[in-house]
């Protein structure tokens, strides 16, 4: 038994080898979001079309919704965008977009550019609502569900399998 | 004091003149503004942010770093410290939107406990378990041991 | 064709590896003399054909060959010379080709100064360092090829991370590297020791020079690399506790441990299962640093390109080549005797002491930085452990050992006599605390937490003063001889004392910068000035300069003091052409008591630019404790009787 002691080493190797196996399939960088399953930041933006129109969170009660956060200067963004607006077209979820800390008329040039998947676009100028949404790289999209709370976040550019094998589940889970 | 003659008035003017540039200079050459309005609460926000973490080049604080959240969030810092928040709300106020991952000096909770109590144990451990051996050793007869020859072999270098 | 002799070369090298590995051990497990003796010719071979390899890599940076992948990323036309040259370790695949150059060169040293070895031990050690090379030329063949060639080859080359085109960097890669792969050496001793079953007081006297000169070139480059951080990134600090450096921290302090447990190894041929394991450890951390650094499972500033492929096989390499080596020592070290005896307060027990203490910071350094990692793998959530945490616990679990520091050195063999002890250092004690006081009150402002520290240092120097206090002057002597007695302290033991001064002055660096520097954030027009800490810095405009492969807007600094003029700084924003980065170069006035730094924020308007000042007192005494540690190493090394070389009866 005493021999038992000079195997501590090697027991401790083995479980520091299978953390470090784990560690190969993960993402250092991702930072996970702890809103999910709390209520979305409260927040009153205008919108990037009508400046003199103002979207809150109330307004959006009631509904499931997708939260799209993009800029005009976000090179991802356009990586997403095709997928974006053929998503909207056949999706019976609004998609509304954070303009966050742009030029309204360069978002606005942009949408003319490339097309518009959102039913409205809030301009967040300062990325104050974006930092309450926990918001740290663009692009990144939000479910959020008729009671308001969040219910997913994506990182990074859609793809279509988030889409096929996330979000849409989701999203017949909620209307269901 | 008497008139000076025409032949040294230059002489004073040149003086003069000098004298003019050198208050001049000492106008102009003005005791630096601090960068920022405020240098006290400044000294707080950067404290503070230099224990906060960068999200997006995530290896820097957000004192250090030049990406526009890291200034967005440092001025979102200063906003409620200058507010008369608490450094902890402020604290809160990060982990509420970016979780644990953006505080450099993890909390002391349930899933940090080992982290933090981990390097007191293996001291407690790693000595005790020495003092122990030793004391075990000191126990046994010199029969145990090898013998001891000549205390000092004169060759070694570390022998002393 | 060069790039394809250098790729040949490797996968000769690696046939070479491999037999060298094998063969010999067959060997020196059969007795057959032939077979042993080929070990050092395969030595000589392997390191030809590495240097050969290396020297086809720099050859096409030199010559801009832009058919090479590597030299692609890494270089570019405007890439002066000597950064050419350091763009080969610029990248992953380049430092790789480093990383087995250095381990051929460390085996040519070996198969050269191991004469005095028996055959079967010589033999063992060259082949086990052919095993690990056998490992790294398989990764670098299998997974990350330098010579790699791009059809069509590129017009222009990417260039070398800015960052990367400085002194320092030429120099910090490979000093480094010397360091983590000289512990291969040490490592290498073990496991011939133990697959030998001939552990005892001769194998650590063998090894001690060995793992010294290692650990002497790990703290010049953890050191250059502080300094370079310092200088260079223009943040002011010199260390983060980023993965890797910690990946660099963490073998220094077990080579460290390891280098006072030989000595206990050697004076009683005791706790030899014990510093076995440490010379295991310490090569095991460098593997593990090269798995952190490339593998992408930290996130780092340092981390090289990282592909999940690479990692696998890394961490396949660790499996096999630390896990062989703890099931060898659990299979073979409970049969290792246990030694002389000593008492349980010894100079040999406090030698342990601070194993014990180094071990534990070297896993709490470890836990820190795999934590994060090791939450996440298990799904439960993501948090971050960053400098607040290492520097509360390194600082706790260091002062015992640095406390430790004075007592050790001048504890007896075998039975420390307490109470003698405690009453020869009573002026060592009460000195530092007197001199900690007066620095602080000196300084402006005596604080506990910086008094505790200066403390510590000071304890070390009296202690060291104590030293030779009492060899120059032993009790009932006179002072006729102190001269000669003096001369005659060994150089080892001499060593010993450079390297602890080494430490208290390392502290003292530490201490005083972090206490008492001050640092000032101004907005400068032309003509502007800021006094800090008595330095008034006056700024006199941009000028626009042109560099080699770059843009830069140069501040214009005088410094003074008392009216007097101190220094001229001129500290830069640039612009490298190629890779657009902005890069702020700070301007370092450096001095024995304090540095002036520099650096420029951004440009506001009407001319004026954010300016950052700092007076940061005695910094350059971290880098200059660093230095001494090495020195320090050199002389214990230089020990006329370890050249000597002859195995001497313990």
């Amino acid at each position: 038994m005493r021999h038992m002691r000079y195997l501590v080493p090697l027991g401790i190797l083995l479980v520091l080898l299978y953390f470090l196996r784990a560690g190969l399939s993960l993402n250092p960088r991702e930072v996970p979001s702890p809103l999910i399953g709390k209520p979305a930041p409260a927040f009153s933006l205008a919108r990037l079309d009508q400046p003199a129109v103002r979207i809150a969170k109330e307004d959006l009660r009631g509904k499931v919704w997708i939260l799209n956060v993009w800029a005009s200067w976000c090179v991802a963004c356009r990586q997403e965008h095709p997928l974006l607006v053929a998503y909207s077209k056949q999706a019976q979820v609004p998609i509304y977009g954070l303009n966050y800390k742009d030029e309204p008329a360069a978002g606005l040039k942009w949408l003319a550019d490339f097309g518009n998947p959102y039913t409205a676009s809030l301009a967040d100028r300062d990325g104050r609502v974006g930092i309450d949404f926990g918001v740290y790289g663009v692009p990144e999209t939000f479910v959020i569900d008729g009671k308001g709370v969040i219910r997913y976040k994506h990182i990074g550019p859609l793809t279509p399998e988030v889409l096929r094998d996330t979000i849409d589940p989701l999203l017949k889970q909620l209307h269901g | 004091m008497a008139d000076t003659r025409f032949a040294g008035s230059g002489w004073r003017a040149l003086v003069l003149s000098a004298l003019l540039a050198c208050a001049v200079g000492a106008v102009l050459a003005n005791e630096a503004a601090p960068a920022s309005a405020d240098p006290v609460l400044e000294a707080r926000v950067m404290k503070l942010s230099s224990e906060l973490r960068c999200l997006v080049c995530q290896n820097q604080t957000i004192a250090d770093s030049h990406a526009d959240l890291a200034v967005d969030l440092r001025r979102q810092v200063r906003e409620m410290l200058q507010a008369g928040q608490s450094e902890q709300q402020v604290i809160d106020f990060m982990t509420a939107r970016y979780g644990d991952f953006v505080l450099y000096r993890p909390p002391f909770k349930p899933l940090t406990a080992l982290l933090w109590v981990g390097p007191v144990l293996m001291v407690v451990v790693g000595l005790g378990t020495l003092f122990v051996v030793l004391r075990r050793r000191s126990r046994l007869t010199d029969a145990a041991f090898e013998v001891d020859g000549a205390d000092d072999a004169p060759n070694d270098p570390h022998l002393s | 064709m060069i790039p394809e002799i250098g790729h040949f070369s490797l996968w000769l090298a690696l046939g070479i590896a491999l037999v060298m590995g094998a063969v010999p051990l067959a060997g020196a497990q059969s007795g057959r003399a032939d077979w042993m003796a080929l070990a050092r010719p395969l030595a000589y071979a392997l390191f030809f054909c590495v240097a050969l390899a290396f020297g086809c890599l720099v050859s096409a940076f030199v010559n801009h060959d832009f058919s090479v992948a590597y030299v692609v990323s890494n270089s570019n036309t405007a890439l002066p010379l000597q950064y050419r040259i350091a763009g080969v370790w610029g990248g992953h695949e380049g430092s790789l080709l480093l990383w087995v150059q250095m381990l051929s060169l460390w085996t040519v040293a070996v198969a050269l100064f191991s004469r005095h070895l028996p055959q079967a031990v010589a033999a063992r050690i060259l082949a086990v360092m052919g095993l690990v090379a056998v490992g790294f030329l398989l990764f670098m063949l299998l997974t990350s090829n330098p010579f790699d060639r791009l059809f069509p080859a590129a017009l222009e080359g990417r260039d070398l991370n800015p960052l990367l085109q400085d002194p320092g960097m030429v120099i910090h890669p490979p000093m480094l590297y010397m360091g983590y792969v000289g512990f291969s050496v040490a490592f290498a001793f073990a496991i011939a020791a133990l697959i030998g079953g001939n552990l005892d007081a001769h194998w650590a006297r063998w090894t001690r020079p060995w793992t010294t000169v290692a650990w002497m070139f790990l703290t010049i480059g953890i050191a250059l690399g502080s300094s370079w951080a310092y200088y260079e990134l223009g943040w002011g600090g010199w260390w983060f506790w980023d993965p890797v450096e910690n990946a660099s921290l963490m073998p220094w302090l077990l080579g460290t441990a390891l280098i006072h447990s030989l000595a206990v190894t050697e004076k009683r041929n005791s706790f030899k299962s014990w510093t076995v394991l440490l010379a295991i450890l310490a090569f095991s951390f460098s593997l593990l640093g090269t798995f952190l650094v490339r593998s992408g499972v930290l996130s780092s500033v340092h981390a090289f390109a990282t592909d999940p492929t690479r990692g696998q096989f890394i961490l396949a390499f660790l499996a096999v080549v630390i896990g062989g080596s703890f099931s060898l020592y659990a299979w073979r070290a409970p049969d290792v005797g246990i030694g002389k005896r000593f008492g349980l307060w010894s100079k040999e027990s406090s030698l342990l002491a601070n194993n014990v203490l180094l071990l534990v910071a070297a896993l709490a350094v470890m836990l820190g930085t795999l934590y994060p990692l090791v939450l996440d793998a298990l799904g439960l959530g993501k948090i971050s452990v960053g400098p607040p945490y290492f520097d509360a616990v390194f600082m706790w679990l260091m002062a015992p050992a640095v406390f430790l520091m004075g007592i050790g050195p001048l504890a007896r063999w075998k039975d420390a006599q307490l109470p003698a002890l405690a009453l020869r250092l009573r002026w060592a004690a009460g000195v530092a605390l007197l001199a900690a006081l007066l620095t602080g009150w000196l300084a402006g402002e005596v604080r506990p937490v910086s008094t505790a520290g200066l403390v510590m240092a000071f304890w070390i120097m009296g202690s060291v003063a104590t030293d030779l206090w009492g060899r120059m002057h032993p009790q009932g002597t006179d002072w006729a001889h102190a001269g000669a007695r003096l001369r005659q302290v060994p150089r080892a033991l001499a060593g010993m004392m450079l390297a602890h001064l080494g430490i208290a002055v390392f502290c003292i660096g530490v201490v005083m910068v972090k206490t008492y520097e001050v640092e000032s954030d101004v907005k400068m027009a032309v003509g502007d000035t800021t006094t800090v800490r008595g330095y008034t810095f006056r700024f006199d405009g941009i000028k626009e300069l042109q560099g080699p492969n770059y843009v830069a807007a140069q501040g214009q600094m005088q410094v003074s003091k008392d009216g007097r003029h101190v220094a001229e700084l001129r500290p830069e924003k640039r612009i490298y052409r190629v890779q657009q980065n902005p890069m702020t170069e700070a301007a370092i006035d450096a001095g024995l008591t304090r540095d002036l730094y520099v650096s420029m924020g951004e440009a506001v308007d009407g001319g004026a630019w954010i300016v950052r000042v700092y007076v940061k007192p005695f910094i350059d005494w971290i880098w200059g404790g660093c230095l001494l540690m090495a020195l320090g190493g050199l002389l214990a090394v230089s020990d006329r009787r370890y050249r000597r070389g002859q195995g001497v009866a313990p």
